[in-house]
């Protein structure tokens, strides 16, 4: 994703911003666990389940506190040396995972397709993209994959006005790969820099519907074997410790290359993330902090894990 | 959905009857594990700890370590916890009190599947309320969300309020409320915006929408695979809006349902209805119980035999439990089943009903089983001869070969096929033998085609 300049100390402030009804119970939690107290098996406890809470999950959560107990069992701690020992546990996690949305210039168009569960926020991505795209001076196209739902195409079809790009739809639904792969080719005749493939939502669980993804994947190959260039997961934030499901199976299924976390700006923790990167390592290429095209973020992992704790940065 | 906890729990289960006595030292550390298998079904922390805790204290303080059998008593106690935290008794859609027209609010956080669960309600209300229902979509800032409610609404012959361009949600609601009022709808549903607990304008202008069409249900639409952040988001509606009810969307999914639990316990508000797949009929009652024994592995032979009821003639049903529980059972029914399985959303949606199936599910996940499976067996069967179907002993090698060159299978096909039958034969015996809590021990194996 393009980055912006000098967006350092705003980023943060915004991202803080977003993540700050994250943290507060997260952190609150720690100051009042350690006001002047040794870190001892039962503060241990106490900060493993602050952990869960944020819903690293029962596994990630109890590995950082073993490891802080390492480090400083039976010691005298402060609240904030506790969050800054966790932020920097976390952050040694995400910096891997620290992605961006590179786009090839000479691929023409650089094809990008979307997918996750229903409701995770795939359309909304997809708007934000393509303004951030064409605002950089790329042509970009979109593809109303979602032939299922309601209303998805007049959805795209608005966030397309938004950013002045065409929205290549089907009146009646239909195959979306057979769609996709039109859209490609006139993506080709008209030279257009950025292809954007919204996809329907659709539970992981239901083999059908990964495999009608596996089609859209494979038929695109036919034009270009190497698109799709990117293959994103949009993961929302409220979500438990099904991610990893998710991400498992949406990898297995079209070889997910970035993640999207959407929704960080309500009290969701996101925590997941720090599950994620260490099962899974796949990059985070943005996360979405509000509904303002300005909302979708670059994911920065020091950040991410200052916030997450509460510190300043 | 609620597969792997169930899993775990079982596993958990298992290690107390295994043993004869109990000390307080087993309960714990079952209790333990209890927690962790919770925590991982992304049950909220405060929800888990107060489950334990209470579980703890019937367990040590009763009689239970000294009876018979004291890690049955155990389990009793779980199951009993559970079904209490899940809220006990079905709690119906409380619009019959109501002086019509009676107005159903639905919020909820963006994406949780307002819309969509408006329009199959809409559906359920108009279907087996026999309502007269009027949807209106109250959404102004999700781009097309009017149009999509619309377009549901088409699909399910359910009226919606049209919409005045620039009209904002308050305004909206009334004139909802005043139309159905004249026009003579027995029920209004509002589809709100999404949006976030955290949000103060935006629940505000919720609050507004309730006080001008003071809704004899308010539900709150949430996403089962909703993390620990469940809590929040349903304490925070319900402080600010009130909730009456939970609607739980993507029960369909692989999530293991611990917001379901989280919510109920925060709220006090009953589940009232879940979402079970994509299409608009698939939404039911919550029954507490039939879920908690899912949960530890009980199965829910009711809502199978409902929701068969639902899609086919009810004698047909019967006839088929009778004749599965004798051992009867032929291609023919096999062939009916099968047929029934794509109408009933799906083989996992049917086998997770099944007593015991959790294990097979995992299997069935594991290996991948493709749902074209179930077309290429239809075709099989499709080949056959009457006699054949019906007795499927008179098949030998020679009718064998004809039935693979008719369906464009193989021999092995054929023989898996049948394997299957016998199986199912087998199992479903020993199902009329043991009853529910034998089969439960017994599990369920063979009803995979082998490999």
């Amino acid at each position: 994703m393009a980055r912006e300049e000098g967006g350092g100390r705003g980023l943060f402030a915004r991202l803080k911003a977003g993540l700050r009804r994250t943290s507060n119970s997260l952190t609150g939690g720690i100051g009042a666990i350690f006001t002047g107290r040794r870190l001892d098996d039962e503060a241990l406890e106490e900060l493993e389940e602050l952990l869960i809470a944020g819903d690293l999950g029962a596994a990630t959560a109890a590995e950082l506190t073993a490891e802080l107990a390492q480090q400083r069992f039976g010691k005298e701690v402060t609240a904030a040396e506790v969050r800054r020992a966790l932020a920097d546990q976390i952050a040694d996690l995400l910096v891997p995972v620290e992605g961006t949305l590179a786009i090839e210039e000479d691929a023409k168009p650089h094809v990008i397709l979307v997918a996750g569960v229903n409701g995770t926020g795939k359309t909304t991505t997809i708007g934000k993209l393509a303004q951030r795209l064409s605002r950089d001076g790329k042509q970009v196209m979109l593809v109303a994959g979602d032939t299922f739902r309601a209303a998805a195409v007049e959805q795209l079809t608005i966030w397309g006005e938004r950013a002045g790009s065409p929205v290549v739809a089907r009146p009646d639904g239909g195959d979306p790969a057979g769609l996709a792969f039109d859209a490609l080719e006139r993506a080709r005749a008209e030279s257009i820099d950025v292809l954007l493939i919204d996809t329907a939502g659709r539970l992981q669980n239901k083999a059908h519907l990964m495999a009608e993804l596996q089609k859209i994947d494979r038929v695109l190959k036919k034009l270009d074997e190497r698109a799709p260039h990117s293959r994103l997961l949009v993961l929302d934030a409220t979500t438990g410790q099904n991610a990893l499901n998710q991400v498992d199976v949406f990898r297995e299924a079209i070889a997910v290359d970035g993640l999207v976390m959407t929704k960080l700006d309500g009290t969701a923790k996101g925590g997941v993330l720090v599950a994620l990167a260490r099962r899974f390592g796949v990059p985070v290429v943005a996360i979405g902090i509000g509904e303002g095209i300005d909302d979708l973020r670059p994911f920065e992992a020091r950040a991410f894990a200052a916030a997450l704790m509460g510190l300043d940065e | 959905m609620f597969d792997s906890l169930s899993g775990r729990l079982n596993g958990v289960f298992e290690t107390l009857t295994r043993r004869g006595a109990l000390s307080e030292a087993d309960v714990s550390a079952a209790l333990r594990d209890v927690r962790i298998a919770m925590l991982e079904a992304d049950v909220a922390l405060p929800v888990v700890k107060d489950f334990v805790a209470g579980v703890r204290e019937k367990a040590v303080g009763a009689d239970v370590l000294k009876s018979v059998a004291p890690g049955q008593q155990v389990i009793k106690i779980v199951n009993d916890h559970l079904i209490e935290m899940l809220g006990g008794e079905t709690a119906e859609i409380g619009i019959a009190a109501a002086t019509p027209p009676a107005a159903v609010l639905m919020v909820g956080l963006q994406g949780s599947g307002k819309t969509t669960t408006t329009a199959k309600l809409g559906l359920f209300l108009r279907v087996s309320h026999k309502k007269r229902v009027l949807m209106a979509s109250l959404d102004t800032s999700r781009p097309a969300a009017m149009e999509q409610l619309a377009a549901l609404a088409v699909q399910a012959e359910v009226d919606v309020l049209p919409v005045i361009p620039g009209e904002r949600a308050v305004g909206i609601a009334r004139r909802a409320m005043k139309s159905a009022a004249q026009e003579g709808h027995d029920v209004v549903l509002l589809d709100t915006a999404g949006r976030l607990h955290v949000d103060e304008e935006l629940m505000a202008e919720c609050a507004a929408v309730r006080d001008v069409t003071v809704p004899a249900e308010t539900l709150l639409v949430a996403d089962a695979l909703t993390g620990q952040d469940a809590v929040n988001v349903a304490s925070a509606f319900h402080k600010r809006i009130g909730l009456t009810g939970i609607a739980l969307t993507r029960v369909d999914g692989d999530g293991r349902g611990g917001a379901a639990l989280s919510m109920r316990a925060v709220t006090g508000c009953p589940i009232k209805l879940i979402g079970v797949g994509e299409k608009l009929d698939a939404i039911e009652p919550f029954h507490p119980d039939r879920i908690a024994s899912r949960i530890l592995g009980m199965g829910d032979v009711v809502s199978l035999v409902e929701r068969a009821q639902e899609t086919i003639e009810q004698d047909e049903a019967e006839r088929l439990v009778r004749k599965a529980k004798k051992g009867g059972f032929d291609l023919n029914d096999l062939s009916k089943q099968i047929q029934q399985v794509r109408k009933m959303g799906g083989m996992e949606g049917l086998l997770g009903m099944l007593p015991g199936v959790g294990k097979v599910k995992r299997q069935l996940a594991e290996a991948n089983v493709d749902i074209k499976m179930l077309d290429r067996q239809q075709a099989i069967i499709d080949s056959m001869t009457p006699a054949e179907r019906s007795n499927p002993k008179l098949l030998n090698s020679s009718r064998k070969r004809r039935i693979a060159g008719g369906s464009g299978t193989t021999v092995q096909d054929i023989n898996r096929l049948l394997k299957q039958v016998k199986q199912m034969n087998v199992m479903m015996k020993r199902a009329g033998k043991l009853g529910e809590k034998g089969l439960m021990r017994a599990g369920m194996p063979g009803i995979m085609p082998p490999r």
